[in-house]
């Protein structure tokens, strides 16, 4: 079988998926994942008597802990192939990525399984990040005085 | 009114992920890491601290604001120090985030058994 027939065969057969609905879900869930965000700082400002700033950092980790947790037990997959993108850009896709990692990779030991695997998916986002903060850092404290 | 803002922005940029995921060939790890450097990329000119001030927590939830953090730690410590700021101050809004993920997810990973 060459290779167009063969494309034409599994174009048939693979569901299209429909993009408009696919933006329309990640639209409302990374909404809803943002709200969450803001109501917990929120709350916790208005409740708590935290300070703005410290509030925000544990809005972070509330979200982490969540989507950590989810990811353990098992259900988070499922929800990020509904949801995709909603899920996969919050801080929420970085603590899946990273504990689903690990966990993948358990069986394989501690060292050789878990430490060497951890930032298999979260490390591009660190690498990148961090290189493109360094060098837009440079140009603008050199060029602009910080 | 903060709380449809913040809705509206982080819904936003999830909308526009969803986007390039559906109609390029990206997987998760380059939408993400785009988005990293977009961050870092926007507040090279103060832009993503005027969201922040504009649209309130939710403009902190996305990844974006990674790239967000690590040049505002940089920078700030930058002030202080000259070019090693640059390098010393450079996760220091952003640990929480790193090490809260580290913590939680390696003491989940010795609680739980992975789903096959």
């Amino acid at each position: 079988m060459n290779k167009e027939r063969y494309k034409q065969l599994t174009d048939k057969i693979v569901p299209k998926e429909n993009k408009v609905k696919n933006a329309i879900t990640a639209f409302l869930v990374g909404g809803l994942v943002g709200l969450l965000g803001q109501i917990i700082v929120f709350v916790l400002e208005n409740n708590f008597d935290v300070a703005h700033k410290d509030a925000t950092s544990i809005m972070i980790v509330i979200l982490i802990f969540i989507a950590s947790l989810c990811t353990a037990l098992g259900f988070f997959d499922n929800l990020v192939s509904k949801a995709k993108a909603g899920l996969i850009v919050p801080i929420t896709g970085f603590a899946h990525a990273m504990t689903s990692s690990m966990i993948d990779y358990k069986k394989e030991g501690l060292i050789t399984g878990i430490g060497s695997n951890a930032f298999k998916l979260t490390g591009s986002v660190i690498l990148y990040g961090v290189v493109s903060a360094y060098i837009f850092g440079t140009i603008r404290y050199v060029f602009f005085g910080g | 009114m903060i709380f449809l803002y913040s809705f509206l922005f982080c819904g936003l940029v999830c909308l526009i992920g969803q986007i390039i995921l559906d109609n390029t060939n990206f997987t998760p790890g380059h939408v993400t890491g785009l988005f990293v450097v977009i961050g870092a990329f926007l507040d090279s000119f103060g832009l993503y601290d005027k969201f922040i001030k504009w649209f309130g927590a939710g403009t902190l939830v996305p990844i974006t604001s990674f790239g967000h953090s690590l040049i505002h730690g940089a920078l700030n410590a930058a002030e202080d120090k000259g070019l090693l700021g640059l390098l010393a101050g450079m996760f220091s809004l952003t640990s929480v985030g790193i090490v809260a993920a580290i913590v939680f997810g390696f003491i989940l990973t010795m609680l739980f058994k992975a789903k096959d």
